[in-house]
Formats: C-alpha cells, sequence, structure tokens
C-alpha cells in the first residue's frame, strides 16, 4: 500500500505516531504483526444462532471476574464459629465459616451482594447458554466433519461447567447446597464395589465431616477452571483453524465464508455483545435475588424445606433419581447392589456419552468423508432432527420430573400420579417426539419443494379468456430459492459384498442403520425440474398477467 | 498490502485467490479425494445464483440519518459514562448501615443498576455503531481442506522417521518396553496418596453403628431436653437426637446417622413383625429420620395416613407396617429404633439401630 493509493494511510504510517511506534515497538520484539495479518481480517458468518456460544464465553468471563472478588472474601472452612453479623435471626447461631463469611460477602460487605449475585446468575446463564449452542450445533448439523473433535472438546466444557456449578452451589454450606451434598453422597455409596470408599475419602471420613468444603473449593477455583480455561482454548483454536460454519445462501458455498470480517465490525458486534451480555446479567442480579441462603441457614443433616429444587441444570439428575421405579435392588452374595440408585446413574451416564459421541455414530452410518462447512436446516435432516427432538423430550421429561412435588402442590394433583405420569412419559414421550418430529421435518421438506418448483399462492384469482379461474402462483427470485434447495441429499448405502464375496456384520449393521436414516428422503429439486416447471408455469402466469392487464385497460 | 493466501475479496470483486490458482482447482480436488458415503452427488444440482446486490442502509444514503446515528452512538457511550458515575455515587451514599436490612437492598439496586448502565451503554453503543455506521457489505474468505497439504504431511512423516531412526525406539525394542513399563508404574504412588484423604478407618464400620446405645435418653431436636413417654400425645411426632449429642466434637457427622422421628399411634394400629414386640412402648415408635434412598431426611408426617414422605425424593414410608415403603425410589424401610422407658419416664434407647442406617452401600449386609 503507498501513499499515493491511500493518502490518509500512507501518512500515518510515515508520521510517527504514538501507535505508530508502539505497535513497532511490540512487533519488534513478538512479530506480532503476522497474527495481526491472518486474523485481523478473517471473516465470520453472521447469524443470530451464532451468538449463543459468545453468550457462554462471556457469561464465563464474568464468571471469572466476579468469582475472583469472592475469593478475596469467602473462607473455605468448616470451622465452627457464632453468627455476629448483620443479619438478625441468624444471629448467635453456630454455623461453619464458610456460610459465616458468604453472609459477610452478602450483608457487610458494599457491592457483596451484587458480586455473588451476578456471579450466580452468570453461572445459571452459563449452562444454558452451553445447552441452547449444543442444540443449535447438534440441529445444524455442524458437529459433521471436521468438526467432530470439537463438538466433543464442547461436550467436555458442558460437563465442566456443571461441574463447577454444583462445586461452587456447595460451597456456603447452607442447608441447602447441604442436602444436595448429602445427595451426592447417597449416590456415591450407591456404586457397586468401590463407592463406600469413594464416599469415605471424597468427605475426608463419615458425612458431612470437615474437609469437603475445602475441598470443593479447590476444584471449584483451581481444577475446574485450569482445564475449563485449557478445553475452552482448544475449541477456539479450532472454530479458527476450521472457520466458522454458514447457513446456505446465495453465493455460500462449501468452500468459502462469507460475512464480515473481524476488525472492525465483528470486533464491534462481538465486544459489545460482551458489554450487553454482561450487563444484562447485572440488571438481573440487581433486581432479583438469587440463592438467599440466610433463608435457608446454615447445614444440619436433620431439618429439611419441602418443595427444594436444585439449580435447573442438576433438575435432570434429581428428577432421575425420583422416576426410579418401586423397590429396584438386590444382594450379590453378601453385597448389595443398590439399582435403585445406580440405575439412574447408568442410564444418565449411557445418554450423555451418547451426545459426547453422536458425531462419530451418524459418520459411521452416514460413511460421509467429506468436509461439511453449510449449516443444515433442521427439517432437511429428518432422522437426526428426530433423534434430537427425542433427546430433548427425555432430557425434558427428568427435568419436569426434578420438580414433581411442585407439580403436584400447584396443580392439585396427587405426587403418585405426576410420578407415574412422567414415568410413562419418559418412555412414550421420546418416541412419540421421534415420530412427529421425522413426520413435520419430511411435510416441511415437501412444502419447501412445491414451493421451489411452484411458487407460493398470491390469493389473486383471474379469469382467463376462455372462462376458466386460476390463482397466480407469485415465484421466488433465484435468491430466494437457493435457500430451499441447496441442501445435501442422502440414501442408504447399498450392501456389496466384499472382494471376497462376503458381507461383514459391521457392513449389515451400517447398512440398516443407513436406511433407518435416509429410507424416508425428499430429494433436492433438480435444475431440470426447476426448468420443467417454470417453463409451464411462467407461461400461464405470463398469460393470465396479459389477460388481467388488457381486462384492466377496458 | 500484504496477502494472506486466503484471499479475501468483497463478492462483486473478481475473487483473487492470491497464492493459490483457483478457488474451483481447491474444490475439485478436495471433493475428488473425499468418499460421500451414504451421500448422493447430484450433477443436475440447482444453481448457484451467485450473490444477491447489495442494499445499502438508509445510513448509507442518507447523511441525516448517518449523522443521527453517529449521534445516537456517541449517546450511548455517554450513557455509559453516567453509569459508572451513578455507580460510584451509589456506593458512596448508600452504604450499608447497621441493623438495616433495607439499606443492603437498596445498595445492591442502585450499584448494580449504575453498572448495568455503565456496562449496556458501551455494549449496545458498539453494536448500533457497527450496525449502522461500519461498512457493512459481506467480505468472502476461501477455505482449504483441513488436512495438511501433502508436502507437509511428508514432511511430518519424515520428523517421525527420523525420530525413530536416531533414537532406536522402534528397534531397540527392549528399551522401549522398559520404558513403557516405567511410565505406566509411575503415577500408582501417587494414587496411593490418596488414602490419606480420610483417616485410618474402616468405613464400613463406621457406617454400621451410631451413638444410640441402651439406655440413651432420646431427647428434642435441636434443645436437647429429654422426652418423658407422657408428653408424646396421640397423633404427635416429634424430632429427635440422643442425648450428648450437642457436647460431641462430631455433632454433625452423628447427627447424619442418629437423626430419629418419635410419633405416637394407638397401639391396634401398629402391625408388628414377630421379635419387634418390645420395639414400642404403648405406641410410641421410633424411626430413623434418613431415608434409605440418599439419605434426605423423611422430615413430612402425614398424621392422617401414618405416611411418611421424603421431601427430596418423594419416597413414602407407611409407620403403621414399620415404615414399609409404599411408594417412590427408596428400596428399604426405615430402620426402627427399639425403645422403652426409663424409671423417671423418659424415653429411652433399647439399643443402637439393628442394622445400618441411610442409603445402600455394598457392605451392607456384610
Amino acid at each position: 500500500m503507498t501513499a499515493a493509493e491511500s493518502p490518509r494511510g500512507g501518512a500515518v504510517v510515515k508520521r510517527r505516531t504514538a501507535t505508530g511506534s508502539a505497535a513497532n515497538w511490540i512487533d519488534e520484539r513478538t512479530s506480532i504483526s503476522g497474527l495481526v495479518k491472518e486474523l485481523g481480517r478473517k471473516i465470520f458468518p453472521d447469524h443470530w444462532s451464532f451468538m449463543l456460544g459468545e453468550v457462554a464465553l462471556y457469561s464465563f468471563i464474568v464468571i471469572l471476574l466476579t468469582g475472583t472478588f469472592l475469593t478475596f472474601f469467602f473462607q473455605a472452612s468448616m470451622a465452627e464459629v457464632t453468627y455476629d453479623g448483620t443479619y438478625l435471626p441468624l444471629k448467635g447461631i453456630d454455623m461453619s465459616a464458610a456460610m459465616n463469611s458468604t453472609l459477610h460477602i452478602s450483608f457487610d460487605i458494599r457491592g457483596g451482594l451484587l458480586m455473588r449475585q451476578i456471579h450466580h446468575w452468570a453461572a445459571l446463564l452459563f449452562v444454558a447458554s452451553i445447552g441452547l449452542h449444543m442444540l443449535r450445533i447438534f440441529f445444524t448439523g455442524a458437529f459433521r466433519k471436521p468438526r467432530e473433535l470439537n463438538w466433543f472438546i464442547g461436550f467436555i466444557l458442558f460437563v465442566l461447567a456443571m461441574a463447577e456449578g454444583f462445586t461452587g452451589y456447595s460451597l456456603p454450606d447452607d442447608l441447602l447446597s447441604g442436602n444436595g451434598l448429602r445427595i451426592i453422597d447417597g449416590l456415591v455409596k450407591g456404586i457397586p464395589v468401590i463407592g463406600t470408599w469413594i464416599s469415605y475419602l471424597l468427605f475426608g471420613g463419615e458425612f458431612p465431616g470437615t474437609a469437603i468444603v475445602g475441598r470443593l473449593y479447590t476444584l471449584h477455583i483451581l481444577l475446574l477452571p485450569a482445564i475449563l480455561v485449557a478445553a475452552l482454548g482448544v475449541h477456539l483454536v479450532l472454530l479458527v483453524i476450521n472457520k466458522h460454519t454458514q447457513f446456505a445462501g446465495p453465493g455460500k458455498t462449501n468452500d468459502n465464508v462469507v460475512g464480515v470480517p473481524i476488525m472492525p465490525v465483528f470486533a464491534a458486534k462481538a465486544g459489545g455483545f460482551f458489554f450487553i451480555v454482561f450487563g444484562v446479567i447485572t440488571l438481573m442480579a440487581s433486581l432479583f435475588t438469587i440463592n438467599p441462603i440466610w433463608l435457608y441457614g446454615p447445614y444440619d443433616p436433620s431439618p429439611i424445606s419441602a418443595g427444594t429444587q436444585p439449580d435447573w441444570y442438576i433438575g435432570f439428575a434429581d428428577g432421575a433419581l425420583r422416576l426410579v421405579p418401586h423397590g429396584l435392588g438386590f444382594l450379590i452374595g453378601p453385597f448389595t447392589f443398590s439399582l435403585n440408585v445406580f440405575l439412574p446413574v447408568v442410564v444418565l451416564g449411557l445418554f450423555i456419552v451418547i451426545v459426547a459421541i453422536y458425531p462419530f455414530i451418524e459418520g459411521w452410518v452416514t460413511g460421509d468423508k467429506r468436509e461439511h462447512h453449510i449449516a443444515d436446516r433442521p427439517r432437511n435432516a429428518p432422522t437426526r432432527t428426530a433423534i434430537g427432538a427425542a433427546g430433548v423430550t427425555f432430557y425434558a421429561v427428568l427435568w419436569a420430573a426434578a420438580s414433581s412435588d411442585l407439580i403436584a402442590t400447584h396443580f392439585g394433583l396427587s405426587i403418585e400420579g405426576v410420578i407415574t405420569s412422567l414415568q410413562i412419559l419418559l418412555i412414550l414421550g421420546p418416541i412419540i417426539a421421534y415420530l412427529v418430529t421425522k413426520r413435520v421435518c419430511l411435510a416441511l421438506q415437501k412444502k419447501d419443494r412445491e414451493i421451489a418448483l411452484h411458487g407460493y399462492e398470491s390469493g389473486r384469482i383471474v379469469r382467463l379468456p376462455g372462462g376458466e379461474y386460476i390463482e397466480v402462483h407469485e415465484q421466488l427470485s433465484d435468491y430466494e430459492r437457493w435457500r430451499l434447495v441447496s441442501f445435501e441429499d442422502y440414501k442408504p448405502v447399498m450392501l456389496r459384498p466384499d472382494a471376497n464375496g462376503r458381507i461383514s456384520v459391521g457392513q449389515r449393521a451400517r447398512a440398516r442403520f443407513s436406511n433407518w436414516f435416509f429410507e424416508d428422503r425428499i430429494q433436492p429439486v433438480s435444475q431440470t425440474e426447476l426448468e420443467a416447471a417454470h417453463g409451464h408455469g411462467h407461461a400461464a402466469i405470463e398469460a393470465a398477467d396479459s389477460h388481467a392487464a388488457v381486462e384492466g385497460g377496458h | 498490502m500484504a496477502q494472506h493466501d486466503d484471499g479475501v475479496t468483497t463478492p462483486e470483486g473478481d475473487a483473487v485467490h492470491e497464492g493459490t490458482p483457483t478457488g474451483t482447482a481447491l474444490q475439485v480436488s478436495s471433493a475428488a479425494e473425499s468418499d460421500p458415503g451414504a451421500g448422493v452427488v447430484h450433477s443436475d444440482r440447482v444453481v448457484n445464483p451467485g450473490f444477491p446486490p447489495h442494499n445499502p442502509r438508509q445510513t448509507d444514503l442518507d447523511p441525516v440519518k448517518d449523522r443521527r446515528a453517529e449521534k445516537q452512538v456517541a449517546f450511548l457511550f455517554f450513557l455509559s459514562i453516567v453509569g459508572s458515575i451513578l455507580a460510584l455515587a451509589a456506593y458512596i451514599a448508600f452504604p450499608i448501615l447497621p441493623n438495616d436490612f433495607g439499606s443492603i437492598r437498596t445498595n445492591n439496586l442502585l450499584l448494580g443498576l449504575g453498572i448495568t448502565l455503565g456496562l449496556l451503554g458501551i455494549g449496545l453503543g458498539a453494536v448500533h455503531w457497527a450496525k449502522q455506521l461500519m461498512r457493512e457489505d459481506e467480505s468472502v474468505e476461501m477455505r482449504h481442506g483441513t488436512r495438511g497439504t501433502e508436502a507437509t504431511r511428508e514432511k511430518a512423516v519424515e520428523v517421525f522417521t527420523l525420530g525413530n531412526e536416531e533414537s532406536g525406539i522402534g528397534r531397540r525394542t527392549l528399551i522401549r518396553n522398559s520404558l513403557i513399563g516405567a511410565l505406566v508404574l509411575t503415577p500408582v504412588p501417587a494414587v496411593a496418596l490418596f488414602r490419606g484423604l480420610a483417616p485410618d478407618a474402616d468405613p464400613v464400620k463406621l457406617m454400621q453403628h451410631t451413638m444410640w446405645k441402651a439406655g440413651t435418653r432420646l431427647t428434642h431436636d435441636p434443645t436437647g431436653v429429654p422426652i418423658k413417654a407422657s408428653d408424646v400425645t396421640l397423633g404427635s411426632a416429634f424430632h429427635v437426637i440422643p442425648e450428648g449429642l450437642l457436647q460431641r466434637e462430631d455433632m454433625l457427622e452423628q447427627k447424619a446417622k442418629a437423626a430419629v422421628l418419635v410419633m405416637r399411634l394407638q397401639p391396634q394400629d401398629l402391625h408388628v413383625t414377630k421379635g419387634r414386640e418390645t420395639w414400642n412402648y404403648n405406641g410410641i415408635i421410633a424411626y430413623s429420620k434418613i431415608c434409605t434412598h440418599v439419605g434426605c431426611p423423611v422430615a413430612l408426617y402425614e398424621q392422617q395416613t401414618h405416611h411418611l414422605l421424603c421431601p427430596c425424593h418423594q419416597s413414602e414410608f407407611d409407620i403403621t407396617h414399620e415404615a414399609k415403603v409404599i411408594f417412590g425410589p427408596a428400596r428399604r424401610p426405615l430402620p426402627q429404633l427399639p425403645i422403652t422407658v426409663d424409671s423417671e419416664g423418659y424415653l429411652i434407647a433399647r439399643s443402637d439401630f439393628r442394622e445400618p442406617v441411610g442409603p445402600d452401600f455394598w457392605e451392607r449386609e456384610v
């Protein structure tokens, strides 16, 4: 770039400005200009759903900032102290130093309650936005090659976020979180063979002991965040390497990225969005109380309040514990196999393992080794979308079950009736969701095909010279139509014998799976079909239009 | 301007692709190598119509609107400044006053709203700026296959080959295998260190006993005042802890096992199994309060039906049938504490529980 081409730019380079000197100083020591050159004008596609991951990232930054503030005041100790702070109802009550310092943060430090509430709200939003982000990735097929690994890393991040949430939730050592820990203790003890010892080592003796808060604190502020930050780094590096997916649109192909450059538009939007996310969380923390531990009181193994709820993201696990059928479990020799506790652990374990490896399952079924950078519209992958809907339903039923008692009391139902209904729904719900979703997707695909080929009904009726009445169909523009016709097509793989004339079990399984995935399919509109339809359609409309024009002229 | 080989262009530009010959060449080579599997590659696909014409914004066309947007952005940034100052003012003007709970709410609200304004002003201003005033037409960047080029991959293979040759790790199997053995074993001492997480005792033995002993008085939870049998009227329920619990160093651990519910029913309503005839006293019965499911306190007593309900996971226990599970995930009845009265009429335990209390564990029946 010369001064002649760009007088202003050239002038900046020549005159030694302060920023120019600073940039020069840094570059001569880091060669950072290379990085700026590589990434500065990198293109990011734009779509509202791409913000969900950003919300997760920004709420995590908010969590780090406020969490650091809280560590300056929080005491991760279960040593017994007597409360002597501002909150009168608890004055003189014995509690752990952890609970005492949490009350101190809330009521004796200006802005302390705000920081606590921002931290808690941001944590709830963090897990929620990761969940929605994962659903977006799933339903648009953005996990396909080359992004399977990044899906898995994202899944790890989701698990870490929940672990961070639970460890943080337990730190204040209040009645609610203590009962949560007690449930975890019961859950751990139910693990066959090693459960008793894991619980004993985890709590540093018998429950609750005096060690658990300190240990959870180490996990919460050191180990888990370290792993989380590392995994997040890899997640973002892979995002840059793989480049972002984009939705189908005119001009967009599998080989390009269409969007805005990092500098300046994306940086302004993303940077601004960070402040918006931070601002909205702060607004929530200013207006709405979250986790009022002063109402629960310090932990004591004997009392409990009815209608207690875990934080939302633990709900599905709590619900699973509630939905276990009556009386499961047996003895193996002298040993107790507590199926009523272990079964939900196994079922949830299987569920999340399937979530974690889904990209590899679908990759194996399709055998598709191509890279995919165009995000699917969910309707164009009916079986995947239906599987997703079934998974969401399964999760939703478990989640609802965590509030079974509140559902019963609020709607005046019997708790037995609610639980039994949810047990039935847990099995039937996903099946119904699968079938309905698949049919809806296929129907939407048919509608798209119809509109692409024949346009949409305009509601304008005209009479032809022969007396025939027809409705005029409006055609889409080529640009609008492209969105409806540009999707990947798959069909079941054929069973073919290998060189030795044999068909392996794996091949049979794959053929069966791919048949399940793709036996119901709507083909994308082809160019020939389009031309044929339009040759015919255009003629009719033009005739109708010219006739209408003539009639109007009379 | 130095060009990265991604060759960023605008849609209207003639898709220059510096570094590699053409975009299409790349597309063909990567598509030819990859197996589509179940994917169908149609030759008759609808042709991509290319980029639509660019629609300029109001701010691009009308200098007045452009100027207005500029003012709006600056106003939002100004609001942010005001918000931050307000937050500071609120911090100073609304301190937390001793014994005034309302002052905490005011402090939280005003400080929070100030900070909110400070943050949202920047955020909304920046986004408004980007959407209304920054160049908004979309740019295009070419993708490459993610895998390294053949040349790079060959180089990488060469690195490993040289590493193997120069170290001899593939050839010298004795060294290799002994190294693997050594590496496998090094973490073992670290695992052993974790035994120190809990004291040297056998958890199974600890879990099989509680503080209750023959003669231990039943006392009110949480006051520790002993309970006379005559105080327990028909239909009442008491939360109970063993006498001496409050003086224990390990109070919470003991309470987590020893908490008990005492209720009184008509003796004829109780279905007593053989061997438990002496465990109740005139219809006064004591059951462990710790749920056999995952250990929540079973704290809800329905006086009319004589059912105990666990508020955590809704297991229901029938007190008239020795706390048999009648609904919910729990597997075992609540353990019963055998009780009687002492010479002064206070309720006392006849012994410890006859089985471990609380949730199932592997060695429970050992």
